[in-house]
């Protein structure tokens, strides 16, 4: 199957040093969800934007349908913009203040052109399928809560009808309970109008719940990429191990991990996870492995073919 | 009291939730702006009607020089060339009120416009901007209106023009401020990819947030240009005698300050008195349009 959206070896460093992305590669198909997963500041956010387009990569190439997103011009950016849109993560952000829903909408809708009589027709619509009522339209953000902000959100991503929508955290900020409502909308959506989705979020729990496929992000790189199933299943990476251990309801025992989160200005020598890693070996300090293939489809960045990892002897149970 | 010590914070609305709604519902506006509101718009009324209704005010009589107010149907009495102070105060409301609102709004819509510029431009362009108006701080903004106005010429067309160019700076930094206070939200991550031009994102994202700040500081801004422009017109930069203006007209009587003050106190009070209006009409606003305490 081709991609739909592609980022091939994708990197990024800020003006202060900082190496936030380190040669990621992702792929995402039509209808398909890939979740990414990692703790804050592990770059996750920053392979979103580059993936939108709202940040130039310094090296590797984002492909839309084969065409790369960073060389657009004219028509095909508009068209780009048109069919990648974002759901951010703060839903007392995400919306502009001082702007109704019906104004938030029709700003996305003017930006290609939609004429008026079509948008004031495409609004009810909108609203009603991410389970707003139409009279919301009026509304302002802050008449809204937290978990009407976010379908508001959705909605506005929806507007131009794209065919990949990025979620950057975008229910990380809500209750448990208006988490789960608004990832069962996104499935609804995604079922019924055939949207891929990169879905971001630290907490794996709520990408076990969306994703198809899942990429796993420490410190820039990605660590391990697999089909869902099979990283539930047979985690190849510690880190991962680590990850999954400490979600509540998956059924593990939980790994507590020692030693200090290394920072992205001063990333370890070798292997970014070593100074956590509970297996780590001399090999370790000399360099960052390289993904290699575990599976079908099933990638892993560690010296350990099938690391095992010991529960912490004060083991929480799950 | 103990009221409001068991009040929870979450049964509670946030305040500036609460602000923002009555605000846009147009329930509870601030005393002070409906009065000093009407007072502004009395002030700007005068300023259209004002040479219309007050009549001769050029030609006075010798013989009824410096009469008390209220002497022979003068309510504020006459000045030193016999003529009315009251209906001079009237009809000079026009070149005053015009060379204080006409350099706010001039400035306000260029201020606003390189303010939003630098504050979504690149660093480049931003440091650019901001180090360039940063010049004009340099100089006293009054010293810098007399300079350009001088260098100009009298009348009120070049006390526009000097009085705008002050202006802008100040307006633009405050634009700018505002700009970069909402740049970084999420909403104009989406907003930059929606596809939407620089124009677009500035006019319909950014400046309904950064508008009720420059409402506010812009209407405490007249205040300041009534001053200057009295300032300039006392210096003569102003309109030209013998057409009334109110800071020319203290010049012009300041004369026959010691036995009469009122002749040249009436106009420095009217400057004063509707400097203040638009000074409290923009604290009022600021209440009602919750600048300060906009909800992130």
């Amino acid at each position: 199957m081709t991609a739909l959206l592609e980022a091939q070896d994708i990197s990024k460093t800020f003006g202060n040093g900082v190496r936030a992305v380190s040669s990621v590669s992702l792929h995402v198909g039509r209808g398909e969800t890939l979740g990414i997963v990692g703790e804050s500041g592990w770059g996750k956010s920053t392979t979103a934007k580059m993936l939108l387009r709202l940040l130039q990569p310094d090296e590797g190439v984002v492909l839309f349908d084969g065409a790369d997103v960073h060389r657009m011009r004219g028509s095909a950016l508009r068209d780009l913009r048109r069919r990648m849109q974002i759901v951010p993560q703060n839903p007392q952000t995400s919306l502009n203040p001082r702007l109704t829903l019906q104004s938030s909408l029709e700003f996305n809708m003017r930006a290609h052109g939609i004429r008026a009589v079509e948008r004031g027709r495409r609004i009810p619509d909108l609203l009603d399928r991410v389970g707003l009522d139409p009279s919301y339209a009026r509304r302002y953000p802050h008449q809204l809560s937290g978990g009407q902000l976010q379908r508001a959100a959705i909605a506005r991503a929806l507007a131009t009808g794209p065919d990949v929508v990025v979620c950057d955290e975008a229910v990380s900020a809500l209750d448990k309970s208006v988490q789960a409502q608004v990832l069962n909308l996104l499935a609804t959506l995604q079922r019924d109008l055939g949207i891929a989705y990169v879905f971001i979020s630290h907490d794996l729990a709520v990408v076990e719940h969306i994703a198809d496929r899942v990429a796993v992000m420490y410190l820039g790189r990605v660590v391990e990429q697999a089909p869902a199933d099979a990283l539930w299943k047979g985690a190849r990476h510690p880190y991962t191990i680590t990850l999954l251990s400490s979600t509540p309801g998956l059924g593990r025992e939980r790994i507590v991990l020692d030693g200090e989160l290394p920072s992205p200005a001063d990333p370890p020598s070798g292997c970014g996870f070593r100074t956590r890693c509970p297996i780590a070996v001399a090999a370790c300090a000399d360099e960052w492995p390289l993904l290699t293939v575990r599976g079908a489809d099933h990638l892993a960045a560690c010296v350990h073919h099938r690391p095992q990892l010991a529960p912490a002897v004060t083991a929480v149970p799950a | 009291m103990t009221d409001l010590l068991v009040a929870s914070p979450a049964a509670a609305p946030p305040p500036a939730a609460d602000a923002m709604a009555t605000a846009r519902t147009g329930r509870r506006v601030p005393w002070t702006v409906w009065i000093f509101g009407g007072l502004a718009a009395l002030l700007v009324l005068l300023a259209i009607f004002g040479p219309a209704i007050a009549g001769n005010v050029v030609d006075g009589s010798l013989r009824q020089r410096l009469l008390a107010p209220g002497a022979h149907g003068h309510l504020l009495g006459t000045d030193g060339q016999g003529r009315d102070v009251l209906r001079r105060l009237i009809a000079g409301a026009r070149p005053s009120m015009i060379s204080a609102l006409l350099p706010v709004l001039v400035a306000g819509l260029i201020g606003a416009a390189i303010g939003m510029g630098a504050g979504l431009a690149g660093r480049r362009v931003h440091s650019t901007i901001m180090r360039t108006l940063d010049v004009f701080y340099a100089f006293p903004a009054v010293l810098l209106a007399i300079a350009i106005a001088a260098a100009l010429g009298s009348g009120t067309t070049n006390t526009v023009i000097s009085l705008s160019i002050v202006l802008i700076p100040p307006i633009a930094r405050i634009a700018e401020t505002e700009t970069m206070r909402v740049r970084d939200y999420d909403f104009m991550e989406s907003a930059r990819a929606s596809g939407a031009g620089r124009g677009s994102i500035a006019i319909r994202q950014v400046l309904p947030n950064i508008g009720p700040a420059l409402i506010v500081y812009c209407t405490t801004l007249v205040g300041l240009a009534l001053v200057f422009a009295g300032g300039l017109s006392f210096l003569g930069l102003g309109v030209a005698p013998p057409k009334p203006e109110w800071g020319q007209m203290i010049n012009d009587q300041r004369q026959y300050m010691l036995n009469d003050p009122q002749v040249a106190l009436a106009p420095a009070i009217v400057i004063f008195a509707a400097s203040m209006v638009f000074n409290v009409l923009g604290d009022g606003l600021r209440d009602l349009l919750d600048v300060r305490r906009e909800s992130r």
